[in-house]
């Protein structure tokens, strides 16, 4: 059992990895003291502070406009594509589409910002379309990349689903799309829930691909905080990486919460409809549920 | 007759469910993802032109004739400046030493996942994932706090009586390390979760009952077993992590050269656009052997469940 030992203290070793400097950033967001890494007592003037920053204040009104816009997209879009790997089994270009879907999750975001570029000022050129770069230019570019997380959030549920539900609703003349919003969709709305807030959270942080394709007069949260990083480390900025991480905390938090009860709900259904089934059992004699009922 | 032709005709080239279901994906995937690589390898044949757009045009039609103009000047430039050479040498080794890392760091975890609890994996789950949610930016931010000379870190250090000055962290490859390491740690663990998860724990059992040792068992059936998840973790780590920009920029020194910085001075300081769509095609011929690996892996994890 020594094997078994090593990994739990690995796991409680990187969890510490992964959490503490997101601690300590946040304590020393209270930091009253302008020098960041002396402590002066507990204060939040910082925070504060933060609102009279109107730049800073519309670039965040801007990122949430843009990661809300991002996240309905790229469910809409993902869920398809995700629908299709899994559910449309031969189709010609299957691998291409495959590799289309998978490729941005690892492709290098500053090739990805660059061809994107490049993509929109071809476009200007030979449609007139985008005039000037900004929230639409973003949106489409973060809508490309939160798609396919999308897609492989929902896919992996797709997979995981009883195919059997969705056969008897067409055998029982259901038509596809039929089945598809009142059978499927409810099934797997949890990772639509996640997948919504994944491409929230991804959009609301990007920062390469924003860079590239944004226009004058559109700066995101992402980078206004990188140009003020550049030049160190700022008590404001504590605060407001402090926030970010206090909101992303929270929609995890209800996103566990929500896909936890669903999927409790879900249990308590099928638990419920199996006991009917098995008091039906006694009043019609059908010789397979007797005998579930008699082992019962 | 002739309407029922005409319906015919029509009902063959109006599309069916199933192919909107697969064409609205297909061609947003195509348009916006597929399609810019060709500009950027149309781009990075022309030259630097002081206009708006700052390059030259490719193709010229004049009197009837196309004229195209290809400049290999970027490529030669590439080869011949020390500069992008070892810039793409250091994000390789960057790349590789970071990916070793964290499968050294995330391998146990994954593992200390899987065999948990069913109802403490998805809070462990749950809490690896959560640092992905958030900023990258944010999260190697901290870390400018932790590692700088007058840090926490060096506080520490100091007040355990190891070190007697403060230590040049910061802005060194070493802070790009533990930057990159942190970052891309969940990326890692996922993958290696959800294939560790799978398995069927009644083989360890049996090579034990056999009288293999735990950790030969480990070895020679587990390890093996969860090839792909292994693949698909070190892929996403690796190929992110040779374009990478945000890390090296906040954490790296004037001796981390890496590409995906070189290309983001060439494009935003230099204004450079040939030269950067240059690097990004050469960038991505170095990767693509990499990418088509990690499909492939994605693919068969799609079939083994299919």
């Amino acid at each position: 059992m020594r094997g078994f030992r090593f990994s739990n203290l690995m796991l409680v070793l990187g969890l510490i990895f992964i959490y503490a400097p997101m601690v300590i950033l946040v304590i020393y967001s209270f930091n009253a003291s302008k020098l960041v890494t002396v402590w002066g007592g507990w204060s939040v003037k910082w925070y504060v502070g933060l609102l009279d920053n109107t730049q800073l204040m519309s670039a965040v009104m801007r990122s949430l406009e843009i990661a809300l816009y991002t996240s309905i997209a790229a469910v809409a879009l993902g869920t398809m594509a995700a629908f299709v790997l899994t559910r449309i089994t031969r189709f010609k270009g299957k691998t291409f589409f495959g590799g289309l879907v998978t490729a941005p999750l690892v492709m290098p975001e500053v090739i990805t910002g660059l061809s994107l570029l490049l993509l929109f000022v071809a476009m200007a050129q030979l449609l007139g379309w985008p005039e000037e770069r900004g929230i639409v230019t973003i949106w489409i570019a973060h809508t490309t990349f939160c798609s396919a997380y999308v897609a492989v959030v929902v896919s992996a549920r797709l997979r995981e689903l009883d195919m059997s539900i969705e056969e008897a609703a067409m055998d029982l003349g259901a038509r596809p799309w039929k089945v598809f919003f009142l059978i499927t969709i409810p099934m797997i709305a949890p990772s639509l829930a996640a997948g919504a807030m994944m491409s929230f959270a991804l959009s609301l942080d990007d920062l390469v691909l924003a860079s590239f394709v944004s226009g004058p007069g559109s700066t995101t949260l992402p980078m206004e905080v990188f140009s003020a990083v550049r030049l160190g480390v700022k008590p404001e900025i504590n605060a407001i990486a402090s926030l970010i991480l206090l909101a992303v905390s929270i929609a995890t938090f209800l996103v566990w919460f929500f896909s936890r009860r669903a999927e409790n709900n879900r249990k308590r259904a099928i638990q419920q409809a199996i006991e009917e089934a098995a008091a039906d059992g006694w009043k019609q004699p059908d010789i397979r549920r007797a005998k579930v009922v008699e082992s019962v | 007759m002739k309407i029922r032709k005409i319906k015919r005709a029509f009902n063959r080239i109006k599309p069916t469910g199933r192919q909107a279901v697969i064409g609205v994906p297909f061609l947003w995937l195509f348009l916006f993802f597929a399609l810019p690589f060709l500009i950027v390898i149309k781009i990075s044949f022309a030259e630097a032109d002081v206009a708006i757009p700052p390059y030259t045009e490719i193709f010229t039609f004049v009197e009837q004739k196309l004229d195209i103009v290809l400049n290999f000047a970027n490529y030669a430039l590439l080869t011949s400046d020390d500069l992008y050479i070892s810039a793409y040498l250091g994000s390789l080794k960057m790349a590789f030493i970071s990916t070793v890392l964290c499968l050294l760091i995330g391998y146990p975890m994954a593992y200390g996942i899987s065999i948990a609890r069913k109802e403490m994996q998805t809070v462990l789950l749950l809490l690896i994932m959560m640092p992905t949610w958030t900023a990258i930016l944010i999260r190697v931010y901290a870390w400018m706090g932790i590692l700088s000379n007058n840090g926490l870190l060096n506080a520490f250090l100091m007040w355990l009586g190891v070190i007697s000055e403060p230590l040049q962290i910061l802005n060194t490859n070493l802070a790009v390390y533990i930057g990159v390491v942190y970052s891309y740690l969940p990326f890692m663990i996922l993958p290696l979760y959800a294939n560790l998860v799978k398995h069927d724990q009644s083989l360890l059992e049996a090579a034990s009952d056999l009288g293999s040792s735990t950790f030969n068992s480990f070895w020679k059936i587990t390890v093996p077993l969860s090839k792909n998840g292994i693949i698909a973790g070190c892929m996403l780590v690796f190929i992110p992590v040779v374009g990478e920009f945000v890390i090296p920029e906040l954490l790296g020194g004037p001796e981390t050269l890496m590409i995906g910085k070189v290309l983001w001075q060439e494009f935003f300081n230099n204004r450079d656009w040939p030269v950067a769509s240059s690097l990004a095609v050469v960038m991505l011929l170095i990767l693509i052997v990499p990418i088509i690996l990690f499909n492939r892996s994605q693919a068969k994890e799609l079939e083994g469940r299919a």
